[in-house]
C-alpha cells in the first residue's frame, strides 16, 4: 500500500508539473509579440493555408523529410509508434475501454519494438555522426536513454514478465478520484513508472518543449500578407503613439 | 592573393560534399569593432574603450561596466518582445537536420558555423541564467549537462566571431523541423553587442551615413544629380532616345527607391538604366528622392527594429514630400524583403497611396507583366553572347514574395530573363529557389575586413555555377541583389571566373528592349559619324582659326 501512496503522490505532482509547467510556457508563447512578419517563403497567403503548412509540418515532418531522410524515417517511426503506444496505455484509465484503443491494442503492443529501434537509431546518429556529435549536450542522450529504458521496461511487462494489470488499473483508476490503491511490487513497473515521471517532469524545463512551441513558430504559422494587412506589435505602437524613434525614449 | 585556403571546386554534381568537422578553423576577432561616434548614432550604449588592437576585442575591460548583467538584460527584453527569440531559443532538439545546410559551414568546416551550433552561443547562455534545468545544473558546476554555460569573455568573443559568420540568410530555417531561425537568433546577438560595446563598424558607420545624408555611400543630393545625368547621356548616346531619370520631382506618380550601389556600381548600374528604359517605354512618371536615396536597410542585418524603422520612415516621409501615388523598388535582396514584409509595419498605414496597386511593388512586378502584355520590345538576340544562369537571392527566395502567388519571387524574375534571353539554364535544384545558397556577403557581411569568410562562403555557388557553366555552357550568372552583385564581382575571381559574368536582371532587360524612337544600329553609328564628323569639323576650324590668330599676331614681327 505504501508503494500505492508513493507513486499516486509523484503521479500527482508530475501530472500537476506537466500541466502548468506546459500551460506556462504556451502563455508566455502566446503573450509575447511577434513584432515582424517572417513566414520562411513560399508561404500560404490565407490562415487556411497556414493551417494546411502546420499540419504537414506536425504530422508528416515535412521540412525534416527535406533534409535528412535517415532522421525523418527515424523520427517518424519514433513519434507515431509512440502515439500507438500512448493511445494503448488509454485502457488503463478508461472503463470501458473505447473501440478505438481495443482496435489498437495489438498493434499497439508491437509498435514498443519498433519504437526502442528507431530510439537506438536515434542515439546511434548521436555518437557516429561527427556534426551531431558535436552538437549533443549529455543531456540530449540521457533523454534518449530515458525513453529507450521506458520502452524497454514496458516491452519486458508485455511479453516477459507479466504484470498483474488489473491492479495497476485499479491504482489509476482509483487515482483520478484520489482513492489510493495499491500497486504491484514488480521491478519493471516500477522502472517503468519511475521514469515514466521523470519524462513528465523534465518536459516543461526542456527541449521537449517543441510539442507545443511548433505551433507558436512565426516562420510557420504566419501568413504570407504583409502588404495587405499591417502588422503591429503593441511596444511597436507606442513608439507611433507616442512618436518616438527609440523605446527608452517612451514616456 | 590570400593567406588562407581558397576552397577548390569541381563543377563535378554542382553540389559540395559535406565536409568534416575542423574545430575552430574560423576562430578569429571577427570585423572592426565600431567606435563610440557611430554607436551614439544609433542610440547604443557608449560608456566602453575602443580596444588597443584587434587582439583585445571581447577582453572585459574595453566592454561597458557591468557587461555581464547589461548583456543578460537585453537578452531578457529581446526575448520578451520577440516570440521568435523565446520559442527558439526553447525548442530546439539538436536534431543536426541543419547542420550541413549552411554555406559558411560548408566552406570552412567550423562547426561552430552549423546552424545549431552558431544558435546555440546564444541558446547556452539563456539556458544557464533563464531555465531551472540551467540554473541547478550551474549551481552544482555541470551546467554543460544541459547544455548550459556561464556568460565569460570568451563567449562575448565567440558570440562578436561567429554571429558575423552568418548571413541571416535563413537556409537552415527552410529545413528545420520548427522553423526556427538562425537569422532571428543572430540578430539578436547583434543587437546584445551592440548594448555591450562591441558594435560592428561596417554596419553601424554605413547606416550613420545613411541617417545623415540619405544613402550609405554618403552620396549627397549634388552628387547624385550629376550622376543621373551621366547616365540620361549614357542611355541617349546608346539609343538616340531622352530617358529621364529623375531625382525629387514633385508630384511624380511613384517614388522609385533603390539600393544606392545602383547609382554607380557594376553591374548594378547597368540595372538601374534598365528600370528607367522599362519606366519611360511604359510612360510611367517617377523620381528618384535623395532625402530616401537607400533601398538598403542595415537596420534589420544588427536587429534593431528601431534603427530599421528610423530609416524605413524616411521612404514615408519622402513619399509624402514628393506627393507620390506608389512606391517601387529597385533590385536589391534584404531591401526587399523589409520592403515586402516590414514596410507597412514600421512606416505604415500607406492609406495616402493609391490601394490598386501594392504597397510597396518590385520593378520586377512592373517589368515581368508589362512584357507578358506586349507592352515592350524586346530584340532577344541582343544577349545572344550569353548563356544565362539566376542566382535567388536569399531574402527574396525565403524571405519575401513577387506577384500574388506564392513562388512568385522564383518565377517572375525567370520569367523575364527568359523574356530578353534566348539561353538560360538553372543551377542544380539543391542550390536554387527556397534552397538557394547565400552569395557568401549578406546579412553585414559585405566588407573587406570579413573577407575570408566572404570567399569561403561562396563556394557552394561557386560549384553550382561551375558546373552548369562545364555542363551547359553558362556565361553568366543574373542577380537581383546589390549585395550579391557586388560580393560576385569581388569573390567570384578566386574560383577563376571573371568578374563581368555577373549581371543585373535589368541589365539584360537593357540590351534587350527596343525603345520607341531608338535609333536602329545604323542610326546610331551613323549619328556617332556624324557627331565625330561635326567634332573633327569644329576641331578643323577652331585649328585654322588659332592658325589664323597666330599668323596675324605674328604679322607685326614680320614687318
Amino acid at each position: 500500500m505504501a508503494l500505492g501512496v508513493i507513486y499516486g503522490v509523484l503521479f500527482w505532482v508530475a501530472t500537476l508539473v506537466l500541466v502548468i509547467g506546459v500551460a506556462n510556457k504556451v502563455i508566455l508563447y502566446w503573450k509575447t509579440p511577434a513584432p515582424l512578419k517572417i513566414p520562411t517563403t513560399p508561404a500560404p497567403v490565407t490562415q487556411g493555408g497556414v493551417v494546411i503548412r502546420m499540419l504537414q509540418e506536425v504530422l508528416l515532418f515535412k521540412s525534416l523529410f527535406r533534409s535528412d531522410k535517415l532522421l525523418w524515417i527515424l523520427g517518424f517511426a519514433f513519434h507515431y509508434t509512440m502515439l500507438l503506444i500512448v493511445i494503448r496505455h488509454f485502457r488503463y484509465v478508461l472503463d470501458p475501454v473505447w473501440g478505438v484503443v481495443q482496435f489498437i491494442q495489438p498493434f499497439g503492443k508491437y509498435a514498443g519494438f519498433i519504437f526502442v529501434l528507431a530510439l537506438l537509431g536515434l542515439l546511434a546518429r548521436r555518437i557516429f555522426i561527427d556534426r551531431v556529435r558535436y552538437i549533443s549536450s549529455p543531456s540530449d542522450s540521457a533523454m534518449l536513454g530515458l525513453l529507450i529504458f521506458i520502452g524497454l521496461s514496458g516491452l519486458m511487462m508485455s511479453f516477459l514478465n507479466h504484470t498483474d494489470i488489473v491492479m495497476v488499473k485499479a491504482f489509476f483508476m482509483g487515482l483520478i478520484a484520489f482513492d489510493w490503491q495499491p500497486l504491484p511490487a514488480d521491478v519493471p513497473l516500477l522502472i517503468h513508472l519511475t521514469l515514466v515521471i521523470a519524462l513528465m517532469l523534465i518536459f516543461p524545463i526542456s527541449k521537449l518543449l517543441h510539442a507545443p512551441g511548433i505551433f507558436f513558430s512565426p516562420t510557420r504559422n504566419q501568413i504570407d500578407n504583409p502588404r495587405e494587412k499591417r502588422h503591429l506589435a503593441p511596444w511597436a505602437a507606442e513608439l507611433e503613439k507616442q512618436d518616438k524613434m527609440f523605446l527608452d525614449e517612451l514616456d | 592573393m590570400a593567406d588562407y585556403e581558397i576552397p577548390e571546386i569541381s563543377g563535378e554534381d554542382g553540389i559540395v560534399d559535406v565536409p568534416g568537422l575542423q574545430p575552430d578553423a574560423m576562430k578569429s576577432h571577427g570585423p572592426w569593432v565600431s567606435k563610440q561616434a557611430f554607436q551614439e548614432d544609433m542610440h547604443f550604449p557608449t560608456d566602453f574603450t575602443m580596444p588597443e588592437s584587434i587582439e583585445n576585442y571581447g577582453d572585459s575591460e574595453t566592454l561597458v561596466e557591468n557587461w555581464k548583467e547589461r548583456a543578460l538584460e537585453k537578452m531578457a527584453d529581446l526575448k520578451g518582445r520577440y516570440r521568435s527569440l523565446q520559442v527558439y531559443l526553447d525548442i530546439c532538439v539538436k536534431c543536426g537536420a541543419c547542420t550541413d545546410k549552411c554555406h559558411y559551414y560548408i566552406g570552412t568546416k567550423d562547426p561552430k558555423n552549423m546552424p545549431v551550433a552558431r544558435q546555440d552561443l546564444l541558446r547556452k547562455v539563456y539556458r544557464r541564467y533563464f531555465t531551472f534545468a540551467g540554473k541547478f545544473f550551474g549551481k552544482i558546476g555541470k551546467p554543460e549537462f544541459v547544455g548550459a554555460s556561464e556568460l565569460t569573455e570568451d563567449v562575448v568573443k565567440d558570440w562578436y566571431n561567429y554571429y558575423h559568420q552568418c548571413s541571416q540568410c535563413r537556409r537552415c530555417s527552410v529545413f528545420c523541423p520548427y522553423g526556427i531561425d538562425t537569422a532571428e537568433i543572430s540578430m539578436a546577438a547583434r543587437e546584445i553587442l551592440d548594448h555591450i560595446g562591441m558594435g560592428q563598424k561596417y554596419c553601424t558607420e554605413i547606416m550613420g551615413k545613411l541617417n545623415k545624408i540619405g544613402n550609405n555611400l554618403g552620396l549627397p543630393e549634388a552628387a547624385l544629380a550629376d550622376t543621373l545625368e551621366g547616365l540620361e547621356e549614357d542611355i541617349f548616346d546608346e539609343t538616340g532616345v531622352e530617358v529621364k531619370i529623375p531625382l525629387d520631382k514633385k508630384g511624380s506618380d511613384i517614388l522609385l527607391v533603390t539600393p544606392s550601389a545602383d547609382f554607380f556600381a557594376e553591374p548594378h548600374v547597368d540595372g538601374l538604366m534598365g528600370y528607367a528604359k522599362v519606366l519611360h517605354e511604359l510612360g510611367l512618371d517617377y523620381t528618384l528622392s535623395s532625402y530616401a536615396s537607400e533601398g538598403a536597410n542595415f537596420g534589420m542585418f544588427i536587429g534593431s527594429y528601431e534603427n530599421m524603422r528610423k530609416v524605413s520612415l524616411r521612404i514615408r516621409k519622402a513619399a509624402l514630400d514628393l506627393g507620390v501615388k506608389r512606391i517601387i523598388f529597385g533590385e536589391c535582396g534584404h531591401a526587399w524583403r523589409v520592403a515586402y514584409n516590414f514596410l507597412n509595419t514600421l512606416a505604415g498605414p500607406f492609406d495616402f497611396l493609391d490601394q490598386n496597386y501594392p504597397i510597396p511593388q518590385h520593378i520586377l512586378e512592373i517589368t515581368e507583366p508589362a512584357m507578358a502584355a506586349g507592352k515592350l520590345n524586346i530584340d532577344k538576340s541582343k544577349n545572344d553572347d550569353m548563356v544565362l544562369t539566376f542566382h535567388d537571392s536569399c531574402n527574396i527566395a525565403r524571405g519575401s514574395r513577387m506577384g500574388d502567388k506564392p513562388g512568385g519571387q522564383f518565377e517572375i524574375p525567370r520569367n523575364v530573363i527568359k523574356a530578353v534571353c534566348n539561353n538560360y539554364v538553372d543551377m542544380p535544384a539543391d542550390t536554387i529557389n527556397d534552397a538557394t545558397f547565400c552569395c557568401g556577403g549578406g546579412g553585414g557581411i559585405l566588407t573587406d575586413d570579413l573577407m575570408e569568410i566572404r570567399v569561403k562562403g561562396a563556394q557552394p555557388r561557386m560549384e553550382a555555377l561551375k558546373y552548369v557553366s562545364k555542363n551547359h555552357g553558362v556565361t553568366h550568372m543574373a542577380a537581383i541583389c546589390a549585395i550579391c552583385k557586388s560580393q560576385f564581382t569581388k569573390v567570384i575571381p578566386y574560383y577563376g571566373f571573371t568578374m563581368d559574368q555577373i549581371v543585373s536582371v535589368h541589365q539584360l532587360v537593357s540590351s534587350a528592349i527596343f525603345l520607341t524612337g531608338q535609333l536602329s544600329e545604323e542610326e546610331i553609328e551613323a549619328k556617332e559619324a556624324a557627331e565625330e564628323a561635326e567634332w573633327a569639323a569644329a576641331r578643323e576650324k577652331a585649328a585654322a582659326e588659332k592658325a589664323a590668330k597666330e599668323a596675324k599676331e605674328k604679322e607685326p614681327d614680320d614687318k
